[in-house]
């Protein structure tokens, strides 16, 4: 061993670009060797379909549509949305444990570690979101999207998993403990995602729930999707729904960045 | 540029307010390695988080290998490698993808990254469990998993925090050798530790930190003269004498505890110890028990500062 080390000088746009590539390449690793986190993401997702569609299917009235296809864009948007909490959960465990320090110590960009998760929950929610429609195939799922709808239905769930992630990163960086981010985790998406369009339509909810329930931006999201897979009028909800995506977006990747680098660990 | 890899001049800092650094001034010569020792909460992660990066300080000059860690940051850590408290890989990942990930991480490129990865692997002895997960190695290997990942770059510069704390005695003595082949490579090392003969052991010089202020440096020998060297106890057995013992032996420095039958006589070397228990033997002398007490960090502390090591609950 010589002193002396063959490292590149400055980090440039290419060092940065491979120190991301690493990173998730880490990240999409972890999605195959962590069993228990695949069982969320292929099993949970049929779970709640068989569920909804057999169990609310006949008590909900969803005019024009059936249920089965009116669910689709919800119970979707819904995983997604509970799936981003895997960032929160893995940027909180990487804090927890010393891997950190370690990847701060290094000469390298230190904030393509939320890159990695944050792409590592795009994969995995893209795999959810297949998992689903196939299912919804089998159970009477009847779409109309011709190809290009699809991919516009791509890039808005997309979006959506960014925005979410990113999101969800920030509070990774700001929690005190694993089991704090699964509980805040929950207690934010589980009401934004059922107070909305997801599972019933809101003409029947009370007015203050109904008029945040119509315009807050998990059901622009959802409408917006729902409206491309089988038909509902679309109205403004793709450019809103779009905006809201990319707005969060904007927002929250320099805020992840400045909270990774100031965050004195332990 | 000046001889010493590391160089601290002055350096303070405080959590909120709690002083935890207090003025330090220390300095490692290249190629040799410091033993930084003191109880928890004396401030030695945190000095260790100063070198490498990972903490700003308040006040004061740290320099590695010339470079300033606040100035230039991505300089230094170009030229150190950190071994934390806490094993620092990634659990899901084997041990050989955990290698190859910082390779890259350092810009070797694939392919140097691979062929280190299997450089370290046989240096470090992982070979057989380099395809599995981590987080399925014992306290040692994962120690020893984290030493490598942190000599990827081969590092002028390392950074040891308390590289044996918790392991059991073998899986201590197996990264003892670890350190010390680290050292014949010529690398610098730092070494923060709570064990004094881990620091007598590894280190070329010590120094004691105690409440975020150094409170002696030297070598081993150096500070444990100021301590008192080894001593050699001895119960005497029922049957004989106490005081025919006593009189047979050194009468320098001799402690004795009459209820306990125990004396107790300063042992430098095996001399000592040899010419103390021929003497008692020609006298006749039954000795029930004989046992070696080196110096413990306690008593060097009790010596340095003339109190007790006391448990402090704030950051270390």
């Amino acid at each position: 061993m010589t002193p002396s080390t063959s490292i590149s000088p400055r980090p440039t746009l290419g060092t940065v670009f491979s120190d991301c590539l690493v990173l998730i390449e880490r990240s999409l690793k972890h999605i195959i060797k962590n069993r228990d986190q695949l069982l969320g993401v292929v099993v949970q997702p049929i779970m709640f379909m068989l569920l909804f569609r057999y169990v609310f299917g006949g008590a909900i009235n969803t005019g024009g549509v059936t249920y089965v296809n009116f669910l689709m864009a919800g119970i979707v948007v819904q995983t997604v949305a509970f799936g981003s909490l895997t960032t929160s959960l893995s940027v909180a465990t990487d804090l927890t444990r010393g891997i950190i320090d370690r990847f701060k110590s290094l000469p390298m960009a230190s904030g393509a570690v939320l890159v990695g998760h944050v792409v590592a929950d795009v994969v995995r929610n893209a795999i959810s979101t297949l998992v689903m429609v196939l299912v919804g195939f089998l159970v009477g799922f009847n779409p109309v999207a011709t190809f290009a709808e699809w991919l516009m239905i791509a890039g808005i769930l997309v979006l959506f998993t960014l925005a979410m992630s990113w999101l969800a990163a920030i509070m990774g960086l700001l929690a005190r403990s694993v089991e704090a981010v699964q509980w805040v985790g929950f207690m934010a998406i589980f009401p934004l995602t059922f107070a909305s369009s997801a599972f019933v339509p809101t003409d029947g909810m009370p007015y203050f729930l109904r008029v945040f329930a119509e315009n807050q931006p998990v059901t622009q999201v959802i409408e917006a999707v729902r409206a491309l897979m089988v038909g509902t009028p679309i109205g403004s909800h793709g450019w809103i729904a779009t905006v809201w995506c990319v707005g969060f977006i904007i927002l929250a990747v320099p805020l992840a960045f400045y909270l990774f680098r100031t965050k004195a660990v332990r | 540029m000046s001889d010493n890899a590391i160089e601290i001049k002055g350096l303070t800092k405080s959590f909120k307010k709690v002083k935890v650094l207090e003025g330090i001034n220390l300095s490692v010569e290249r190629g040799t390695m410091l033993a930084l020792l003191g109880p928890n909460g004396a401030g030695k992660t945190t000095t260790v988080r100063i070198l490498s990066t990972l903490l700003k300080p308040d006040a004061g000059e740290v320099r590695v290998n010339g470079f300033d860690v606040v100035g230039q940051a991505d300089e230094v850590r170009r030229t150190i490698g950190l071994t934390g408290q806490y094993a620092a890989v990634d659990e899901l990942l084997t041990g050989r993808e955990n290698l190859i990930m910082m390779g890259r991480l350092y810009h070797l490129g694939i392919a140097r990254a691979k062929s280190r990865a299997e450089e370290l692997l046989t240096q470090f002895d992982l070979t057989d469990a380099a395809d599995r997960a981590a987080k399925t190695y014992s306290g040692g290997m994962r120690r020893r998993l984290d030493l490598a990942a942190s000599l990827v770059a081969i590092p002028p510069v390392l950074f040891l925090d308390e590289p044996t704390t918790g392991l059991d005695p073998r899986s201590r003595i197996t990264m003892w050798n670890v350190i010390r082949g680290l050292m014949d490579s010529g690398a610098t090392i730092l070494l923060t530790t709570q064990y004094l003969e881990e620091a007598d052991k590894l280190a070329d010089r010590i120094a004691v930190l105690d409440h975020g202020v150094i409170i002696a440096e030297g070598t081993a020998k150096e500070l444990k003269s100021r301590v008192g060297n080894e001593r050699l106890e001895l119960i005497i057995g029922e049957r004989s004498n106490l005081e025919e013992a006593i009189k047979v032996l050194p009468n320098t420095d001799l402690q004795i505890h009459k209820e306990e039958r125990r004396i107790s006589i300063p042992a430098g070397g095996v001399a000592d110890v040899s010419a103390a228990l021929t003497s008692l033997q020609k006298a006749g002398i039954d000795v029930e028990s004989l046992s070696l007490h080196r110096p413990t960090l306690d008593e060097v502390f009790l010596t340095l500062t003339g109190k007790e090591v006391t448990e402090e609950e704030t950051k270390s």
